[in-house]
């Protein structure tokens, strides 16, 4: 190895590259699909405008898509005093701030909503949750950082869901507190009261008390209020689409795009297969210039089986190699996939949790690469000694 | 009983018109032990192929070779190449180092098959042939008498009952080729292996006791090359 060092540089690489790249779209498959069907906001439903429930879901509970269009106010009042329903929380969107989502609520989300188990949204020390009947907003902790906002900032919102400078609003929000970091989708947003989205000026007076959508919290999360009200919504009436369980919803995208991570799973091992084939093709090259080196090894005492073990060892010790430098362009890859996806959905990947890829892909393509050794090494356990020692005399 | 016995030795091979040749055709030859012989002859005339019918790099055809008391003709592959690694010395007449290891490396690879690694002896050899200070270069960095010197170093790393030397001073000038001999022969009484040697040098041949002309026990129907 040392005596090809450039070779087996270039070699190794190569299977650090298949290496990372096949652990990343495996973890990233895998994390994220875990952590988007994990997350639910604290919610077991959403209740909107007749429609996709996936568009519902990715609106209300990932600030995500557009709305499918407005609840009344009495179809919110409705379901907050649905017997099977334990809270209800209403939300309007429909503003921005330099593309970050303005969604605007009610008190409760913050009191008593747990985001997750045992978790409920906090702010960082000297803030506090906005007055409902003023113009205060409480920023994420991702949107916080990103644009500058801090308690005592105050800003104009510009209208729809993607920024445009030329639709600023008259209306000036203060910043009044900024959430710590949850982890969850609510990091990447702004939340105002919701008369702030309701009564902003310029927005169509008329549905000054309709809302996108409302966060249903069921009682005990019980399944069989789920599925009543379900059959209220859903097949009984044709106004509204209940979206329930949030988590089968966001699963049914992962299905639906299955065939993207299969797409990509291939690529992967076909990167995979190519890389374990260059180490064959590397060894396999060197060994017409390695039949003298060979043949003297031999000369010296070393059985056959000795030189065939040598060749594949020097396989395995390449592909080993490789892998070991995996790890950095796997750490590499999900940095920048983690970023991505945090800035897109404020959804938190974590790149250095373990995940059996780890064992296996480590495991499958050093054994791959000891593999691709049994050709060239059956060329050398073939090599003539004689022929290939000095010219004779 | 001699350190080294062979009867009826036979090899051939076939030409690229198809025919047989024999290159080998010994009835026999026998050396003691720590004996020092040197089988002078010309090119071409088989003295390669029968060393390394000697090291069991080659099967015979036909005959024995008895080495330590152990027949080598009998022996399978693996078993010869055991026997080799651990009583057989080679110094080629190109020196054969391997090029991506050092002085020292070279040596070690030469008891790594038998033996075992002494790293501490492996230093003494390259030491006793005057390159203690040359142990991590690597042989392009050494002059040709240098390169000699590891190969002699490597042949005896072993221990070997015999040293076999396929033309040693070929590439060397005459004042290195003589220095070498010197050298090959003191450092085989010192490890007390008996030595082999084939050459057509007579400069080579002048400075042995036994010089034993190949052709008075090589019967081939190999046309004889002059030099």
């Amino acid at each position: 190895m040392r005596q090809h060092a450039l070779s087996t540089i270039i070699t190794a690489l190569s299977i650090s590259l298949a290496g990372g790249l096949l652990m990343s779209v495996w973890t990233v498959k895998e994390q994220a699909r875990a952590t988007f069907t994990g997350v639910n906001g604290g919610f077991d439903a959403v209740l909107g405008a007749r429609g996709s429930k996936l568009q519902l879901v990715l609106n209300a509970i990932f600030h995500l898509e557009a709305s499918p269009g407005n609840l009344a106010a009495s179809d919110y009042l409705d379901i907050k005093s649905n017997r099977f329903v334990a809270l209800a929380i209403p939300i309007a969107v429909g503003d921005n701030y330099h593309g970050y989502r303005l969604v605007g609520t009610i008190p409760e989300l913050f009191q008593q909503v747990e985001y997750a188990p045992g978790r409920h949204y906090e702010l960082e020390p000297g803030g506090k949750f906005f007055d409902p009947t003023r113009k205060e907003a409480v920023v994420g902790s991702f949107v916080a950082q990103k644009m500058g906002l801090k308690i005592g900032d105050q800003f104009h919102p510009f209208h729809g869901l993607n920024f445009d400078t030329n639709a600023q609003h008259a209306d000036i929000f203060t910043v009044v507190g900024v959430l710590r970091p949850s982890n969850t989708p609510s990091d990447r947003v702004i939340w105002i009261p919701l008369e702030g989205i309701q009564k902003m000026q310029g927005h169509d007076p008329k549905a000054a008390t309709d809302v996108s959508a409302v966060l249903v919290k069921l009682k005990n999360s019980s399944p069989m209020a789920g599925f009543q009200l379900e059959q209220l919504y859903n097949k009984q009436g044709n106004r509204l689409t209940f979206a329930w369980p949030i988590a089968a919803t966001i699963a049914e995208l992962f299905d639906k795009i299955g065939w993207f991570d299969k797409v990509l799973a291939l690529v992967a091992y076909l990167v995979a297969l190519v890389a374990t084939a260059s180490i064959l093709a590397s060894i396999y090259n060197s060994m017409n210039e390695r039949r003298r080196e060979i043949a003297i090894l031999r000369a010296l005492g070393a059985r056959r089986r000795v030189i065939f073990s040598v060749i594949l060892l020097e396989a395995a010790a390449i592909a080993t190699l490789g892998m070991i430098v995996a790890f950095l362009f796997y750490a590499i890859i999900m940095t920048g996939a983690a970023t991505v996806i945090r800035n897109e959905t404020g959804i938190v990947l974590d790149p250095y949790k373990f995940n059996p890829v780890m064992l296996w892909a480590p495991a499958a393509l050093i054994t791959l690469g000891a593999l691709a050794g049994v050709v060239p090494a059956f060329k050398a356990y073939r090599t003539h000694v004689a022929e290939n020692l000095a010219p004779t005399s | 009983m001699p350190l080294l016995e062979i009867n009826q030795l036979k090899k051939s091979f076939l030409t690229p018109d198809g025919d047989r040749h024999c290159v080998v055709n010994v009835a026999s030859f026998k050396m003691e032990d720590q004996a020092q012989v040197v089988l002078s002859g010309e090119s071409g005339s088989g003295k390669t192929t029968l060393l390394h019918l000697i090291a069991g790099i080659l099967k015979p055809d036909s005959g024995s070779i008895t080495l330590a008391g152990r027949e080598m003709s009998a022996l399978g592959e693996p078993a010869r190449d055991r026997l080799r690694a651990t009583a057989i010395g080679y110094i080629f007449q190109t020196f054969n180092l391997l090029q991506g290891y050092t002085c020292l490396e070279n040596v070690l690879l030469g008891m790594s098959f038998g033996p075992g690694v002494d790293r501490e002896f492996a230093r003494s050899l390259l030491s006793r042939v005057g390159l203690a200070q040359r142990l991590k270069h690597y042989p392009r960095q050494l002059s040709t008498g240098q390169q000699q010197r590891v190969a002699v170093a490597r042949a005896l790393a072993n221990r070997p009952k015999l040293v076999l030397a396929d033309e040693p001073t070929g590439n060397l000038d005459h004042k290195n080729a003589t220095e070498s001999l010197a050298l090959i022969r003191q450092a085989c009484r010192e490890n007390n292996a008996a030595l082999l040697l084939v050459s057509h040098d007579r400069d080579v041949l002048s400075q042995f006791e036994t010089v034993q002309p190949l052709a008075q026990i090589n019967q081939t129907d190999l046309e004889e090359k002059s030099l």
